[in-house]
């Protein structure tokens, strides 16, 4: 696979494993959400997401101290 | 008798000549072997696709299976093993965890219907990487041994004097983080960088350590994808209480999808 055409010179090396929290913030809120002939709606996959969320933040509730911090966006896009 | 399969779909991605072999002999979901499927007309963009047993992924299973962590945890590999073997060799375009379709026809027709909104997506995110960021404040040393609800209140005024000690320390941590979140802003502005939110991290998955504060992504062109990162890992640099983490690069899961769940480069 090494130098095919279109492999992106100069690309960064790949990471070790991914932290599971990480991957599900990509697969979970990320990616190309298609219509069409879906046997699995969005709807559903939102539903799934929300309960999921519910199970990852259970602990995190204990934690009253938590909040996040309001930035300026990161940059205009080019 | 044959259980009846149904076409996963992993991604969209623009057809290289590199992409056949590295999809030879990659298996996606359930260790079953990941083919591409074609526009009707030939040419780009291909999705990759593999089968999936419809017992597990029918609507109902599925859904029942999504809340099984183990479970979701193996697809979500699987799922992630494919976009990067993809990824390695051409632009990609991640499609959301359990895009599940009746048949690889059904897999095509969507491909011709996107088609000019696929070869959009793809021109936009072709020669970027997605670095993940995330800023924590290290929680305060003191209040692992004060739980919110001590038994002992009793030496009211030492109490008080530990909480307004840890408060202040904490704020100091607050405006550290906000700091390095400017010099991190900057940075992306320097680097054309494109962000998106993600919440913050908590709960039993978030293992690193301190208080998460922010969860960004940012599409960074291919030539600054190294400069952009050190910049971010020395954004704390001179500050105290606050630490930054860089994963990736990831191929571009954050930015695939313009809308709500985040701000995406135009």
């Amino acid at each position: 696979m090494n130098g095919a055409p279109g492999t992106p010179s100069g690309a960064p090396a790949p990471q070790r494993r991914a932290a599971l929290i990480d991957l599900l913030d990509r697969l979970l809120s990320g990616g190309v959400v298609l219509t069409g002939d879906l046997v699995l709606s969005i709807a559903d996959i939102d539903l799934v997401r929300i309960s999921l969320r519910a199970l990852i933040l259970s602990v995190g509730e204990q934690n009253p101290s938590a909040r996040t911090i309001s930035v300026p966006p990161g940059g205009e896009p080019p | 008798m044959t259980a009846r399969s149904l076409a996963y779909a992993y991604a969209v991605a623009q057809d290289a000549p590199g992409l056949r072999s590295a999809l030879d002999g990659l298996t996606g979901v359930l260790r079953e072997p990941v083919h591409l499927v074609r526009p009707t007309r030939g040419g780009d963009p291909v999705a990759a696709v593999s089968p999936v047993p419809a017992e597990d992924f029918d609507q109902a299973a599925l859904a029942a299976h999504l809340e099984d962590l183990p479970w979701l945890e193996a697809l979500a590999r699987s799922h992630h093993g494919v976009i990067e073997a993809i990824a390695r060799c051409t632009t990609v375009l991640p499609l959301r965890l359990a895009t599940v379709y009746l048949d690889d026809d059904r897999v095509r027709s969507v491909l011709d219907d996107g088609q000019g909104a696929f070869l959009d997506q793809l021109s936009r995110l072709a020669e970027h990487v997605e670095w993940g960021v995330k800023l924590y404040v290290e929680a305060p040393a003191a209040s692992q041994a004060a739980p919110s609800r001590a038994p002992d209140l009793s030496p009211g005024r030492a109490y008080l004097h530990r909480r307004r000690a840890e408060q202040e320390s904490q704020h100091d941590a607050f405006r550290a983080a906000e700091e390095a979140a400017e010099r991190i802003g900057a940075a992306a502005r320097e680097h054309g960088a494109g962000r998106a939110r993600h919440r913050v991290q908590q709960g039993e998955l978030a293992l690193e350590p301190g208080v998460n504060v922010m969860n960004d992504a940012y599409l960074v062109p291919l030539d600054h994808a190294e400069a952009f990162r050190a910049d971010v890992l020395n954004s704390t640099d001179g500050l105290t209480g606050v630490r930054v983490v860089v994963t990736g690069p990831w191929a571009p899961y954050s930015f695939a999808a313009p809308g709500p769940a985040g701000e995406t480069a135009p």
